[in-house]
């Protein structure tokens, strides 16, 4: 998962970017390498075992779903971002006006939120080792000691006082740490593929061997741990798809790509996928499964005690830096969702604030416990007004209404995409509540609705506005 | 000092990784694994910030 976009923000805002800002391929492969190598990682990993996976699902099911991931990235964001070359924010308030920009971005921040408290959560599970104090379990949904407070609150508390004091030093940091990240999420996987061969008993001197051990130890598939939803191989390629649907379907990354020479650049989100979506999950899910094989009555995903036993301090300081340099930016990133709301209040005040409300959120552990659920809700939430985009970019015109037509008419809230919005939402929970459409897969129906609702809506609205 | 930084830097970040691929192989305990990569994180955690980010900014992006 990506929350640590970088924040240069200020930078050709309400301008097109210009030929000489534009990066090299490069640049895109490093800063997606990292950012998807979060705290959230070594909660996902584990929340696949827990939901009964089987090694062929897994496997297959992530390297296809993330390719349908690049390929959103490549064929959907980038084009757009390539030509407009607009931030996210500018082209949307084009689209949609000035007010229905800024419910967009309370919804965002909201969101932004939940995702920076599950961060801090992760974080939090590293003080348990230290400290003995009860840690909640796989289907908490309350905070359920005292001691689980009072850890969230001194990480969440910390990681709110530095976003508020300044992004930079903590992207600085982030950058230093991105490449020992990666490689100690390798040796997690490393060391629980050894714990296991060690544990059954097993030689490994083919891929076949491997493939064994895989299918009959690690992933067995079978019934998930109770109250989870089983997961099947199209249970984890959607989520694997979706589970950035806000940055590419929903053309968040539009203002990333804007600094991209070419479309193609795209391909580049390759490296956080097939390092942070594949190896970094499947590593976290081996820790997992190795604790399940030691004690099957052990069933709580808790990152730290998993990282500590595998790699010992360095694994529980790869846990707090996960979390907390991914959980700095997401909170930064609401804060200026939210700032945009109330202009007038100081940033430190507002980032502190939403810092606050992460940490509050942090210490629900029903966030990160059912972390698979919450990031497919984010997705389609913010779903909608990526297909907006995408139409009114594409196909508007085709049609013979006018694009960014908010700008045009100067309208503050253009109702054709505030309904598309609303609308869809209501059709994807409708599809969920009564079609038995599981969560993780209604966006993909939800989008085509999002995008016939926006030229039907645009056809009548366009013309009204005109008469 | 810059390149001697980052070959210190360098053998850091196979430090990391490397007394894993030992474990693996049935070649070190994983409590010395465990001190081995301990020491080369504080190693990467001092050189690194040394020299990383000093010469070029990283690339501009978003808000």
């Amino acid at each position: 998962m990506s929350e640590e976009q970088s924040q240069a923000g200020g930078e050709f805002e309400r301008q097109p970017v210009p030929k000489e800002s534009l990066l090299g391929f490069k640049s895109f492969i490093g800063m997606y390498a990292g950012e998807h190598c979060a705290g959230t990682e070594l909660m996902i990993g584990p929340l696949f075992v827990a939901a009964g996976v089987s090694a062929f699902d897994l496997i297959f099911g992530l390297i296809f779903g993330n390719l349908l991931a690049v390929l959103s990235w490549m064929f959907i964001c980038a084009p757009i971002a390539t030509r407009a070359r607009l931030t996210l924010y500018y082209q949307l308030e084009k689209i949609c006006g000035r007010n229905l920009v800024t419910l967009y971005n309370l919804a965002n921040g909201v969101m932004f939120c939940f995702l920076a408290g599950s961060m801090i959560t992760v974080s939090a599970t590293a003080v348990g080792v230290c400290v003995n104090f009860p840690m909640p379990g796989l289907n908490d949904i309350m905070p359920n000691s005292i001691g689980w407070i009072l850890a969230v609150l001194a990480v969440g508390g910390l990681i709110a006082i530095v976003a508020a004091f300044g992004y930079n030093s903590v992207a600085k940091f982030a950058n230093i740490a991105s490449p020992w990240m990666v490689l100690v999420f390798l040796v997690f996987g490393i060391v629980g593929l050894r714990q296991f061969i060690v544990a059954s008993d097993t030689s490994i001197g083919s891929l076949s061997d491997l493939w064994q051990l895989a299918t009959t130890e690690i992933w067995k598939g079978g019934d998930p741990i109770k109250d989870q939803t089983k997961f099947t191989f199209w249970h984890v390629t959607f989520f694997a798809w979706f589970c950035n649907m806000a940055m590419h379907i929903g053309m968040s990354d539009l203002t990333i790509f804007r600094f991209a020479r070419k479309s193609w650049y795209g391909v580049a989100t390759a490296s956080g996928m097939y390092v942070g979506h594949f190896m970094a999950w499947i590593s976290a899910s081996l820790l997992y499964a190795y604790q399940l094989r030691l004690d099957p009555t052990d069933d709580s995903v808790l990152p730290g005690p998993m990282a500590f036993r595998a790699a010992g301090y360095a694994g529980l300081l790869c846990v707090v830096i996960a979390g907390w340099t991914t959980a700095n930016p997401t909170i930064y990133r609401a804060g200026l969702a939210f700032q945009a709301i109330v202009p007038r209040m100081p940033r430190f005040s507002v980032t502190l604030a939403t810092g606050m409300l992460a940490t509050v959120a942090g210490m629900f552990p029903a966030i990160a416990m059912k972390l698979l659920g919450f990031v497919a809700i984010y997705g389609m939430i913010l779903m909608p007004m990526g297909a907006v985009i995408f139409v009114d970019y594409y196909l508007l015109k085709k049609f013979g209404m006018q694009s960014n037509y908010a700008e045009l008419s100067r309208k503050t809230f253009n109702w054709a995409a505030g309904l598309t919005w609303f609308i869809t939402l209501g059709t994807c929970v409708a599809l969920v509540k009564f079609a038995g459409v599981q969560i993780y897969f209604v966006s993909l129906p939800g989008w085509f609705v999002a995008a016939v609702l926006y030229i039907v809506l645009s056809k009548i609205y366009q013309k009204k506005v005109h008469q | 000092m810059r390149p001697l930084l980052q070959i210190i830097s360098v053998i850091a970040l196979s430090l990391t990784v490397f007394p894993s691929l030992m474990f693996f192989a049935g070649m070190m305990e994983l409590d010395r694994m465990k001190w081995l990569m301990m020491a080369a994180t504080v190693a990467w955690f001092i050189a690194t910030p040394l020299w990383m980010g000093r010469e070029k900014e990283n690339p501009p992006a978003t808000d």
